[in-house]
């Protein structure tokens, strides 16, 4: 329970350093800020890699992950590609 | 490797992911930006591979190739005029990687070695404390739950809206009841949410679950369309991390919990900007209709006789003498693929020595900022873009503004209509320059199902025809003049 503390005072911390972040993006890069967050939460592909990797467990559990880290891989290659074909729009000439 | 290393570097990606979004609050540095949090994440990920509890390297493998295959050619490929269906793609990709890691990590607790769903079906009992002692237990399966939950909804809602972006479907269903029977699904969900927490050997309970929020995933996003879209967008963008989080509770990690919640409150406040330039309430958009105008009004009765064609040519002689012209761009200049076009016509005047500069309202496309991405595509300087707040007090002092298929967005019904469906709703005040040029195809209403008195005015001229043809005319014209 001690841990489940801890992970809920980082969760309601990092809410608040989420806003204090976000609100200064300026409204020209709102797209490239989504793609970017999108390819941020491809981070779920590290929970996914257990999931697909670990031995003990039965057959649909390693479906499920080879799933987990399917989805999770589109998000972190598309959205980091994705963002940076944008950003580099941005540069001025 | 050591659980404490591995913390240690979560930690480093974690702080590389905040300076990555640190980056993008200026256009300069968020190349740089999006490079420290692509760090991060190589870190992350290359660190939980030298996990030794990591075994089985075959479907990781598997997994990698495919997704990195169609990551890199969604992300190579894609038009910038359809970003709002890339965005809405990855949403729902981020949503699929959580439910289906929650469902997992429910499915090894429980191991059982199903290949049929009926065998899966068969109760399990599971010793006290399966998924942890007292309510640690019930802790671990509330967030498998509402991953399940979150993950789901936002998995098939993605999916819709991407479908609803992509015009493969094009009408809107709702339930009946509105938010009532959506209202009961969630209801539907949460119940069987608590039947797996009470009975977490049954995997009917958790398959429930998922059915229920794929339902509801359905019916939210099914009734919305049309320019309500950005705000779906960006919903669904939120929820994406929050699911990304609540995998974080379920598995311990620290990354997640803080990669999740950052990409959760940018959706939020994205979401939150939306509503806040449309002047209405996220229930309203979600479940609302655009609320029914108190006195209707007859299109007929605006437009009649008090309406002003022009050509191109007659356009460019107004724009030869401008000292200083505001483009205003929607929806139907992405429709159009005119950005280049309208930059060309920009450098047009720009060479005679006209001050350009372009108006762009928040909601203005299909996602936040999606003008500014097609603009920027067609190499128009990012300081060039203003913001609505900041371009408003300079129309007075505008000679021509161009509206290029945007509508809603600049009636001054919004501005004073009382009881008008848009009343309230921050516009773009084109109708205080010396003359308006709106490229239209017709006088059909915008999203708001309106017309707008602005088309009507005398100093405006509506040019007909697609939005791209008539922008390249101008342009020659002008060239020529």
């Amino acid at each position: 329970m001690e841990i489940f503390i801890l992970l809920l005072a980082l969760f309601v911390l990092s809410l608040f350093l989420g806003v204090e972040l976000i609100v200064k993006v300026p409204p020209t890069l709102h797209t490239p800020l989504m793609s970017g967050t999108n390819a941020v939460s491809g981070i779920t592909l590290v929970g996914a890699l257990l999931a697909a990797g670990s031995d003990s467990s039965p057959m649909l559990v390693n479906f499920l992950g080879f799933l987990a880290v399917t989805f999770a891989t589109i998000n972190v290659v598309g959205g980091y590609l994705v963002t940076n074909r944008m950003l580099a729009m941005f540069k001025r000439k | 490797m050591s659980s404490t290393t591995v913390n240690l570097i979560y930690l480093i990606a974690g702080i590389l992911f905040i300076l990555g979004i640190k980056g993008l609050t200026k256009p300069a540095t968020a190349v740089r930006g999006n490079m420290f949090s692509a760090i991060g994440m190589l870190l992350a990920v290359t660190v939980t591979l030298l996990d030794s509890q990591i075994v089985n390297f075959a479907y990781i493998l598997a997994g990698v190739l495919i997704g990195g295959i169609v990551g890199a050619v969604m992300a190579l490929r894609i038009q910038m005029t359809s970003m709002p269906q890339m965005v809405a793609l990855l949403n729902g990709f981020g949503g699929g990687a959580s439910l289906t890691i929650a469902l997992a990590e429910y499915f090894s607790v429980l191991g059982v070695d199903a290949t049929s769903l009926s065998e899966l079906l068969v109760p399990v009992v599971l010793g006290s404390g399966a998924f942890g002692i007292a309510e640690e237990g019930t802790v671990a399966l509330t967030s498998i739950g509402l991953t399940v939950l979150i993950g789901a909804v936002t998995l098939i809602g993605s999916l819709v809206a991407f479908a609803k972006l992509q015009g493969l479907i094009k009408k809107s269903y709702g339930l009946p009841g509105g938010p009532i029977g959506n209202g009961l699904l969630l209801l539907s969900a949460l119940v069987a949410l608590g039947c797996l927490i009470s009975n977490p050997g049954q995997a009917v309970t958790i398959l429930t679950l998922v059915a229920f929020a794929l339902l509801l995933g359905l019916f939210l996003v099914l009734p919305i369309g049309g320019a309500d879209m950005p705000v779906v967008i960006a919903l669904l963008n939120s929820y994406s991390g929050l699911a990304a989080a609540l995998a974080g509770f379920i598995l311990g990690n620290t990354v997640l919990i803080v990669a999740g919640s950052l990409v959760g409150t940018s959706g939020l406040i994205l979401t939150k900007i939306m509503c806040v330039a449309m002047n209405r309430s996220l229930a309203n958009v979600l479940f609302g209709k655009m609320a029914a105008g108190g006195e209707s009004v007859d299109a007929d009765e605006i437009y009649a006789g008090k309406v002003t064609s022009a050509q191109p040519d007659e356009v460019a002689v107004m724009l030869e003498m401008a000292k200083r012209v505001v483009i205003v761009p929607g929806y139907g200049m992405a429709m159009a693929q005119a950005q280049h076009a309208v930059r060309e016509l920009a450098d047009a005047m720009d060479s005679r020595g006209i001050e350009v500069e372009y108006g762009i309202h928040p909601v203005a496309g299909r996602m936040p900022g999606h003008m500014n991405v097609l603009l920027a595509e067609a190499e128009v300087p990012y300081d060039k873009l203003v913001e609505m707040d900041r371009i408003n007090p300079t129309f007075e002092d505008t000679d021509v503004v161009i509206v290029i298929g945007a509508n809603d967005v600049t009636n001054p019904m919004a501005r004073e209509s009382e009881g008008s469906p848009i009343y309230g709703m921050p516009i773009l005040n084109v109708d205080k320059a010396k003359h308006v040029v709106v490229i239209k195809r017709s006088l059909s209403p915008g999203f708001a199902g309106l017309p707008n008195p602005l088309f009507a005015m005398d100093h405006t001229l509506m040019v007909y025809g697609d939005g791209k043809k008539a922008v390249i005319e101008m342009t020659t014209a002008l060239n020529q003049v």
